[in-house]
């Protein structure tokens, strides 16, 4: 642990590993810890268990072993009944967006905050200002089938930041969309970044990554991170 | 507030989409509401009936003379006299045979037809039979006094059985239903899966989730209970004003408040019932997940 970083952990992974039901591991011994603040790649091929480690990361997966800290605490055996809470300071863009079909654009990003407790009118707001944000400020009454695909990954990315997450997590986030909306997509998250979010992007796209300077990158390789070295290629902002 | 999570706002309510009322519950829950509301009220009715019947006969006894008593009045004023004796009713043996005549037609007239004299008493309660049997005897030495409840236990037995097995059979009408909306719970959970993971995603903890079905179901279960109780009691109603016998059959038809209140609160409490499976439901399918 620990491996040269002094700056708060966000998350620290220890021993972990993870298996779904009987099956081989598909996460082994992973052991690092994300810098609060940070803003990380997540690279490999088809398979590696990207995905899997992110479920891992937004407490959607329990490890099988090993220990996990998220905001400082103890998780991986925590009860379900405290998970809630550290959730609402995760946001999630999931490869497959998960837009509920039956609520419009602007129940889906308020959805957060309504579960935070927040009223009508505490929501209304900022859920306009999100959709504004991202380009949707006339579509707040469409339903997800009615937008396109970058549209809907629009609102994605909407509901997942609506709540200010301290962590924000990303599964292929640029799979949907034309370079040009990458682009302002990794805009987007080099902003919330600066704002003080620590960020976690799965992708292949090597062109973000060369694009987002002070990023690090961890690659995994058939449930390993490989090139323990290159986790820390680049130091997270402010360290060093 | 306890009762908070039934007032949802419409944001929580679209969270569900708008398919009330639209599943089989409500009907499920309406048909076990009516049969149960019937029943009930069948057994409750039952229930007064044999209580009524059983109180005024605890302490009624009948004199019977087999060969008719030429001193029935002496008979009655000997047991009017009788210490214990509270009330006393003769049946002179006019009465008797125009009784007979109901059965058996104007062959009651022939005074070869042996009419037994009759009397009828009530004691007070715990009153020694013995001094009356005495008294009784000297005047009509073949006269036999007999218990009314002796005679009617039997009917007062089965009658309590069925009483009983209306009762069973509201509880295993209850149990159906409950039954009904775990499945239904369980259906709707299943719909659903994906907003809840959404929502779970998101933070909601399990009574957020829990509170939007427990809120639906209970809705659903007030309709259907509502809509069966009243119906059952629409039914029972035409049952006792409409034919006449039935008015016998149902002791009079008219049931004390306490059992009335029984009735009217039965709906709801199939509906607390059902809200609170359904809940019990919801959370434990919730604990399986993460
Ligand atoms: N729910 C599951 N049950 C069983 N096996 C699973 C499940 N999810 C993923 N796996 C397996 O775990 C391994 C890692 O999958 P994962 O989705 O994490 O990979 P990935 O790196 O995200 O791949 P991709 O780049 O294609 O999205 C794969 O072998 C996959 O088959
Ligand atoms: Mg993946």
């Amino acid at each position: 642990m620990g491996k040269g970083s002094k700056l708060p952990a966000i998350a620290e992974f220890d021993s972990v590993g993870l298996r779904y039901g009987t099956g081989a591991e598909v996460l082994r011994d992973l052991d690092f810890r994300l810098a609060d603040g940070g803003f990380y790649f997540l690279t490999g091929p088809s398979g590696a268990g990207k995905t899997s480690l992110l479920k891992l990361l937004y407490l959607a997966q329990r490890p099988t072993r090993g220990r996990i800290r998220l905001f400082g605490e103890e998780l991986s055996e925590a009860a379900r009944e405290e998970l809630p809470p550290f959730r609402r300071r995760i946001g999630v863009v999931f490869q497959d967006f998960r837009l509920i079909r039956h609520l419009s654009a602007f129940d889906n990003v308020a959805l957060p905050l309504r579960v935070a407790g927040a009223t009508d009118e505490e929501v209304e707001g900022p859920v306009r200002e999100m959709l504004a944000w991202v380009g949707l400020a006339d579509r707040a009454s469409a339903r997800p089938a009615t937008l396109s695909g970058g549209e809907q990954q629009r609102v994605a990315i909407a509901r997942a930041v609506i709540n200010r997450p301290q962590l924000l997590v990303a599964d292929e986030p640029t799979g949907n969309v034309d370079a040009d909306m990458a682009n302002r997509l990794l805009h987007l998250f080099t902003a919330l970044n600066r704002l003080g979010t620590t960020i976690v992007v799965a992708t292949h796209d090597i062109g973000l990554i060369r694009a987002t300077p002070g990023a690090q990158m961890i690659r995994l390789e058939n449930g390993s991170v490989v090139d323990p070295t290159g986790l820390l290629r680049n130091p997270p902002p402010g360290h060093r | 507030m306890m009762l908070g999570w039934l007032f949802a706002s419409p944001a929580e309510r679209r969270l569900l989409g708008t398919s009330r009322f639209r599943g089989p519950t409500p009907w499920v829950i309406a048909i076990m509401s009516f049969s149960i509301m019937i029943i009930a009220a069948t057994g409750l009715a039952l229930a007064n009936t044999a209580g009524a019947l059983g109180e005024a006969i605890e302490a009624r006894y009948a004199v019977v003379v087999p060969n008719g008593a030429q001193n029935l009045d002496a008979l009655a004023q000997a047991l009017k006299s009788a210490p214990g004796v509270t009330a006393v009713e003769a049946v002179t043996q006019g009465e008797m045979r125009r009784t007979l005549q109901r059965w058996l037609g104007p062959a009651a007239e022939s005074a070869d037809l042996p009419v037994p004299a009759l009397v009828n008493f009530d004691t007070r309660h715990g009153a020694d039979l013995r001094p009356i049997r005495q008294r009784v005897q000297a005047i009509a030495p073949a006269a036999q006094i007999s218990a009314h409840r002796d005679r009617v236990a039997p009917l007062l037995r089965s009658m309590r059985s069925v009483q009983w097995l209306a009762f069973g059979l509201v509880l295993l009408l209850s149990g159906a239903a409950a039954a009904a909306v775990v499945l239904a719970a369980r259906g709707a959970l299943d719909t659903h899966r994906f907003t809840i993971e959404v929502m779970h995603g998101v933070g909601a903890t399990d009574l957020q989730v829990t509170h939007l079905f427990q809120r639906k179901i209970a809705l659903d279960a007030l309709v259907g209970s509502l809509a069966g109780a009243v119906a059952g009691a629409l039914v029972l109603l035409l049952l006792a004003s409409g034919a006449s016998f039935a008015g016998e059959l149902m002791g009079g038809a008219s049931l004390p408040p306490i059992d009335l209140l029984v009735l009217v609160l039965l709906p709801f409490t199939l509906t607390i019932l059902a809200t609170w499976v359904a809940r019990m439901a919801v959370l434990a399918a919730l604990r399986g997940t993460l």
